[in-house]
């Protein structure tokens, strides 16, 4: 893999993790987040993506006092103190949903489906929850 | 790069959301009930077709076979045992299951 | 060629870990080496050694336990998972005051962090799940 870089002895590698699912329905965003969180102390080349109903992952105003869950989604922008800066979502998950970036609790850069491919096809690593 | 999709695409958007970001030259593999892809004649078999002149698409034969639909599958399609489905991920140089 | 196995559904249900199975004894059949099969969400219940399926259906644990066995795989089931759903081993059930441990032969528990050196350590991670 040519993009691999050796580092204190270490191999960096560029992992992405697709996210697909909503929230609370199933426990698989809140088991990717985990999976994101402990993966960090690995300082690996990490990226987040946020695509059809893993949009709502990240959308403001979660509330889960009456479903008597655990609100995860102030996590996500606490990702940045982990050093998981790049978080992307698709434009076209986006729209379908009628939202806009400014229904999303964390910074992001919106890419369309070509960056998106262009991004999957730059990784070593991909994880989909 | 080679994506494998394992839902029917008469229930979930798996293989919209393949296709609008797998990159032309890809493989995609069905396998699971993602099968149902292959049908001929259904409401898919025009969007696999048009995939076809894209993309290599396989599915995985012993999932076709169990769900009775191996005599159906459409032509162009390569069929792949499990060992196949390893050759497949030996030769792609990243892997992405869409779940 | 080493490949790193990822399991997100439990047995019986989905048939995520049928596929994974199969394609790990094929990888294996064909030479390749497996670096670790990592279960998660419900697939930590694939580590289980307290299911009793009916004679003429497969055993999805004893299948992993006797390739684990034969090709000294590493099957690890993630602790955080396992916890929330009751897969306990000896330092788990101690560490956790539980009466009893039920996980399978050629299983082990162990933290997240072992799905991250998979995908780093193997040239190919596959994941399997719903």
């Amino acid at each position: 893999m040519s993009e691999e870089m050796m580092e204190e002895g270490g191999t960096i590698k560029k992992f992405l993790y697709v996210n697909r699912k909503a929230p609370y329905g199933t426990v698989y965003a809140l088991e990717s987040l985990e999976v994101v969180l402990i993966g960090a102390a690995f300082e690996q080349d990490v990226s987040l993506v946020f695509m059809d109903d893993g949009v709502f992952q990240i959308t403001k105003g979660q509330d889960t006092a009456g479903v008597e869950m655990k609100n995860f989604s102030p996590t996500y922008r606490a990702l940045e103190m982990y050093d998981v800066e790049k978080l992307f979502v698709e434009k076209e998950s986006l729209d379908a949903r009628g939202l806009t970036e400014d229904d999303l609790l964390v910074p992001v850069e919106v890419m369309t489906s070509e960056q998106i491919r262009d991004l999957m096809e730059d990784q070593d690593v991909i994880l989909s929850f | 790069m080679l994506h494998i999709i394992n839902k029917s695409p008469f229930e979930r958007n798996s293989l919209e959301s393949c296709l609008r970001t797998a990159s032309k030259g890809s493989t995609l593999l069905f396998i699971e009930d993602g099968v149902y892809a292959a049908l001929e004649g259904s409401a898919k078999a025009d969007t696999l077709r048009q995939a076809m002149q894209d993309y290599t698409v396989c599915v995985l034969e012993p999932d076709l076979a169990a769900r009775g639909i191996a005599a159906k599958a459409m032509d162009g399609i390569k069929r792949v045992d499990y060992a196949g489905f390893v050759d497949l991920v030996a030769e792609s140089e990243r892997v992405q299951s869409w779940l | 060629m080493k490949f790193a196995i990822q399991v997100n559904e439990g047995p019986y249900t989905h048939e995520a870990s049928d596929t994974a199975y199969l394609f790990t004894r094929a990888a294996l059949e064909k030479g390749h080496e497996i670096f670790r099969v990592f279960f998660y969400h419900d697939g930590v219940n694939n580590g289980t050694n307290l299911t009793t399926p009916p004679q003429d259906d497969r055993n999805v644990t004893n299948r992993w336990s006797e390739l684990a066995a034969k090709h000294n795989l590493d099957l690890v089931v993630c602790v955080a998972a396992a916890q929330r759903r009751g897969i306990v081993d000896e330092g788990e059930m101690k560490r956790n005051g539980k009466s009893a441990q039920n996980i399978a032969d050629g299983f082990r528990i162990s933290g997240l962090g072992q799905l991250i050196e998979a995908g780093i350590q193997a040239d190919r991670l596959v994941v399997f799940g719903d």
